[in-house]
């Protein structure tokens, strides 16, 4: 099972049995809060219940609909190529879309996205946001050279298995020969697929997608599922399997099933980390996750922007977008002109916002619950020390990573642990349900629980558990996706109307939602006569 | 007064087996033994958890003899079934006997008020010790002329306290520990009952006593077999000298031990120093550097919330003010405030030359302004990651830019000889930190040879000015600690560095095998 089932749930009041025999009223609640993506917002552009726009029609030279990476991403670019004709109209109170963030008094803390890894040598435009943020902060050989106090800190990951935590998400110990094989094997054949080139001299799998091969040998990987390939290719190492599972759920919040090969493969094959002394494979992070990336990108464009704005209609009319908002403090919609407008929402909003744009296609979204657990003293465990990313063999959920792993040397103070959850297993609109209907206590007591299991030594150490749920929160590479017809000619139109989403390029990253930003607003600048040096 | 018709029925009359009798003499041998050792254990473990065992020791004798009284006076409502009340108190005797070292080593970290506990424990073995001798006498009353009778078992009781008193010191504290002779003692008073109720099998039903008695048995046995493990679970038991404070902060655990003149400190388990022997750990820390600057005004002291190095500098004259930086508020409180520890390093956390910021040194270095004359890094060992990053080419760069131009700092690393290549992974990380670094070394009794690394904007030089009155440098042995034999001698090592902690992993390989 993927997400706690209601045995889970008992299970859990297990845990508080001894409590309930003091009668289950001294227990006091859990402090916490639940909340998520406001779906209230969400369900009235649905319903499309929104008063019709009045009073003045603003013009603008550039609108972006939706505050998330790729929204933020555009309008950084355009403020690097000194054009200020733009606003963004972000439907949340804050942006950041998945990436945004939390903070208590014991630390900031993600709420969805919370790494970025060292990029490749192709995410041009992203390396040159990085320089500007001051988190390259030289160059050696030619190579960036990434700030240390940035990169994720010794020691990155580990894994609860067997009772004890090993360093590395790779099971170590007790593993049959057949195991090692197999492990050898699919290691020797990723890096081979690494530095594979296809006919078009493109390598095989790159990031942002779009610079991958389009030879076919590669791209038909796209029509089969991930679980079909690894069978026909005899991985049937259950070490194996269960470590590449937590892998597609990790990156897709979805089964290796439900993705195909190519998504699949595109998870190992795909990063070449350019960075000088060997950090290559290493990953940016912060406390607050890729919130820190939110607000470094917002600090730029603050003035451009306007929350609690929802776009709820967008049209071509002659050769000018006509976009129609509706601001929720002021409870009145405006109509919008503007020369380009770069739809940078979820695609099945979008879908429902342009319908004379795009259609629905095959976009399927993984539904994720993200709790932040506020602890008293650091996690510890038999065998290897606390690391950044804390992963169970033993549990469904992805682990836990620790928020001030980066910024504190004390090893045993309080801090947050942020705790995901992708509700894989289940039809994504069921999973979606059963989030919804779920209380705050019972989304507690299923994480204390799932906690406590890895963690016994916190026990007594839990302040608070703030839920956070994601409805639609990644979307899904599913067999097929690459060709889906209706992608193909989102990402292909032309202004007024572009599409602007990492939705678009079926891989849930930062950098395919800044890449999917940067060329909007590039098209968007060129189509204006706005003169500027391409970073694509 | 009792009833004479029962008690005659009860008691070891002419016709009750004469194994009975034996087994009853012999019983007032174990139950004396067995009643001492349980007064030595809790006076022992008092003045080792405690401290001040002349005061410990006294109150608890005190209390254990008083309650023998109460326990006395308490027999004579034992109106009938004398064999069968002593056979209860036997069995109660060797729970509450056996497990008391055990259970009282787990309570001290527990409980709030470990006296109620111990003395509780104390009373309530004292009163049934105390039932056991007029019990013994009154069943015994019809074997021997009383003369004989009061002769015999006094004579007896004395023996047995004289076994257990040398016993105790010679043989059961260092070969078998306190928790194990809880358990063995407690076997044999359970061996008692288990005898008698043997014994009596035929004259009347003893299931119910004998099923009571074997469960405590096997709880005893149980507790002998998982010794080793209680003795892990009570953090007190780890300690090789008696436990004086104890106190986990949100950072750390503090545990202060006392044996005699010699106070120590640990930090989670980790000895940081003993009275015995810190002032040569301390002197080696402070004097080669402020022994190489002109003017040493500035000092800045990383970690050190002991006051102890501080000590060292203050007695500088040229210096004019410390600051101390160490993240447990705890630590710099109790040093500055416990007029015991603060006689340690002479007050020096309130010296008005000091400023102490209990802050986390990793993310005050990168806000901090310098520059100091003098650095001092004295900070727990890498055992940890999170501690490991105290180490790092990042964080000496900061430190290099708070150093003055011609400062000199140095920070304690671990030994080069039990982990060589941990010691200079350190140089080589001030190195690629833009420094120069020099390894020197000191013989500290209790961590054996210790090492420390200056370093300064330019390589360090061989002159150096020390005090009057230090009890460890002298201008010859401050010179030898630069030189390294070849058992501890310079290696090549990788950097230390913040995504990759080489330092942590050869520090856990080194004294991991060290440790066996
Ligand atoms: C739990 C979780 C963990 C993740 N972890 C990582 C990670 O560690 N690293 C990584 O690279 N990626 C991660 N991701 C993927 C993450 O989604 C992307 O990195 C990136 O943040 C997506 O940005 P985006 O702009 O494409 O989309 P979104 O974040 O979806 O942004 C879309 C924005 O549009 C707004 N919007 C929607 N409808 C409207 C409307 N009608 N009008 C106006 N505005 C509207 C939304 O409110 C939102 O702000 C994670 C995602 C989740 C859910």
């Amino acid at each position: 099972m993927a997400e706690p089932t209601r045995r889970d749930a008992l299970k859990a009041g297990a845990v508080g049995a001894g409590a309930l025999a003091l009668g289950s009223c001294a227990k006091p609640a859990m402090a916490g809060t639940l909340d998520g993506a406001d779906w209230r917002r969400g369900h009235m552009i649905r319903d499309g219940k929104f008063p019709a726009p009045n009073g003045a029609e603003p013009r603008v030279g550039i609108l972006i609909a939706g505050g998330g990476v790729a929204g933020l991403a555009a309008a950084w670019r355009m403020k690097a190529a000194g054009f200020d004709d733009f606003v963004v109209l972000e439907l949340e109170d804050r942006v950041g879309g998945n990436a945004r963030s939390g903070r208590n008094p014991v630390s900031a803390y993600p709420l969805g996205a919370h790494y970025l890894p060292v990029p490749n040598k192709e995410a041009v435009a992203l390396r040159r946001m990085l320089q500007e943020f001051g988190m390259i902060v030289g160059e050696e050989g030619g190579a960036p050279i990434f700030d240390p106090y940035q990169l994720c800190a010794d020691l990155e990951e580990r894994l609860l298995w067997r009772g004890g935590w090993q360093e590395g998400l790779y099971p170590a110990s007790g593993l049959s020969r057949e195991d090692e094989i197999q492990r050898d094997r699919f290691t020797q054949a990723m890096a081979q697929l690494r530095n594979a080139v296809g006919a078009d001299g493109r390598p095989a799998f790159a990031i942002p997608r779009v610079y991958s091969s389009a030879d076919p040998a590669y791209t038909a990987l796209d029509k089969v599922s991930f679980a079909a390939w690894l069978d026909d290719h005899g991985y049937s190492s259950p070490v194996l399997r269960a470590y590449l599972r937590y892998c597609c759920r990790d990156d897709y919040g979805t089964e290796p099933d439900d993705v195909s090969a190519w998504a699949g493969l595109h998870y190992f094959a795909a990063r070449r980390g350019w960075a000088a002394r060997g950090d290559g494979d290493r990953e940016l992070t912060w406390p607050e996750g890729n919130g820190r990336l939110v607000s470094l990108l917002l600090e730029q464009t603050a003035d451009h922007v306007r929350p609690a704005h929802s776009v709820f209609a967008i049209a071509q009319q002659g050769d000018e977008a006509v976009v129609d908002s509706f601001d929720h403090k002021a409870g009145s919609s405006t109509r919008w002109h503007a020369s380009c407008v770069i739809v940078a929402m979820p695609h099945f909003v979008a879908a429902r916002v342009a319908p004379a744009h795009t259609g629905k296609g095959r976009f399927r979204y993984a539904p994720w619950v993200v709790a932040n657990v506020t602890v008293n003293r650091h996690p510890k465990g038999r065998g290897v020390g606390l690391a950044w990313d804390n992963v169970s063999t033993g549990s469904d959920s992805l682990g836990y990573v620790v928020a001030t792993h980066q910024s504190a040397s004390g090893g045993d103070g309080p801090t947050v642990l942020t705790w995901y959850l992708p509700l894989s297993k289940a039809s994504p609109p069921e999973a979606r349900k059963l989030m919804m209907t779920r209380t705050l206590a019972a989304w507690q007591r299923i994480i204390e629980d799932d906690l406590l299991t890895m963690n016994p030594d916190l026990a007594g150490a839990i302040d608070r558990i703030d839920v956070w749920r994601w409805g639609h929160a990644m979307i899904s590479p599913t067999p097929g996706f690459l060709t889906d017809p209706v992608r193909t000619a989102a990402i292909e139109a032309r202004p007024p109307v572009l599409f602007a989403h990492s939705d678009l390029s079926g891989l849930s990253l930062f950098e395919e939602a800044h890449y999917r930003g940067v060329v909007a607003a590039e098209t968007a600048l060129a189509h204006l006569g706005h003169s500027f040096e391409s970073l694509i | 007064m009792g009833d004479p018709v029962r008690g005659d029925e009860d008691g070891a009359e002419p016709g009750a087996p004469a194994s009975l009798a034996v087994i009853l003499l012999v019983s007032v041998l174990v139950v004396a033994t067995c009643g001492l050792i349980y007064e030595l254990l809790a006076g022992t473990l008092a003045s080792y958890l405690l401290g001040d065992s002349v005061t410990q020791f006294s109150t608890v004798i005190g209390s254990y003899l008083f309650a023998m009284g109460i326990g006395s006076y308490l027999s004579r409502h034992v109106r009938h079934n004398e064999i069968g009340v002593f056979v209860r108190v036997e069995i109660l005797i060797a729970a509450l006997g056996g497990w008391s070292a055990a259970g009282l080593f787990l309570l001290f970290p527990i409980v709030e008020d470990f006296r109620v506990a111990l003395y509780a424990l104390v009373l309530a073995i004292g009163i049934l010790v105390g039932l056991e001798i007029p019990l013994l006498i009154r069943i015994l009353r019809h074997r021997f002329a009383f003369r004989d009778l009061v002769s015999n078992v006094l004579t007896y009781d004395y023996i047995g306290a004289l076994i257990a008193s040398l016993l105790f010191p010679l043989v059961l504290v260092p070969w078998l520990g306190m928790i194990r002779t809880g358990f063995v003692f407690g076997l044999a008073n359970v061996g008692v009952a288990v005898a008698l109720l043997l014994a009596l099998r035929g004259r009347q039903s003893v299931g119910r006593d004998l099923a009571a008695a074997l469960i405590v048995l096997a709880s005893l046995i149980a507790g002998l077999l998982a010794a080793d493990r209680i003795q892990r679970w009570s953090e007190v038991a780890f300690y090789a000298e008696p436990v004086v404070y104890a106190r986990s902060t949100p950072y750390q655990r503090i545990v202060i031990t006392r044996r005699g003149e010699d106070l120590r400190l640990y930090l989670n388990g980790n000895l940081q120093f003993s009275t015995r022997d810190e002032y040569r750990y301390h002197e080696a820390l402070v004097w080669p550097v402020l022994g190489r600057i002109a003017n040493p005004k500035q000092v800045l002291i990383l970690g050190g919330g002991d006051g102890l190095a501080a000590r060292e500098v203050l007695r500088d004259p040229r210096v004019s003010k410390v600051t101390l930086v160490d993240l447990d508020p705890e630590m710099t409180h109790l040093f500055r405030d416990v007029p015991q520890l603060a006689q340690l390093n002479r007050h020096s956390l309130s010296s008005p030359r000091m400023q102490v910021i209990n802050g986390d040194a990793f993310r005050w270095v990168r806000e901090a302004s310098g520059p100091y004359d003098a650095i001092l890094i004295d900070f727990p060992d890498p055992t940890e990651f999170s501690l490991g990053k105290l180490y790092t080419e990042s964080f000496y760069r900061e430190v290099a830019r708070l150093l003055a131009p011609a400062g000199v700092m140095t920070v304690q690393s671990t030994s080069p000889l039990i982990a060589p290549r941990s010691y200079w992974t350190v140089a080589s990380t001030l190195e690629a930190a833009g420094l120069s670094a020099r390894g020197y070394h000191a013989y500290v009794p209790s961590f054996g040879e210790w090492g420390f690394t200056m370093a300064a904007h330019a390589p360090p030089g061989d002159t150096v000015i020390l005090p009057a009155g230090l009890r460890f440098l002298t201008q010859a042995s401050e010179r030898a600690m630069f030189d390294f034999p070849p058992d501890m001698a310079r290696r090549p090592t990788p950097v230390n560095r913040l995504d990759n902690q080489a330092l942590v992993r050869s520090f856990a390989e080194e004294w991991g095998h060290y440790d066996g």
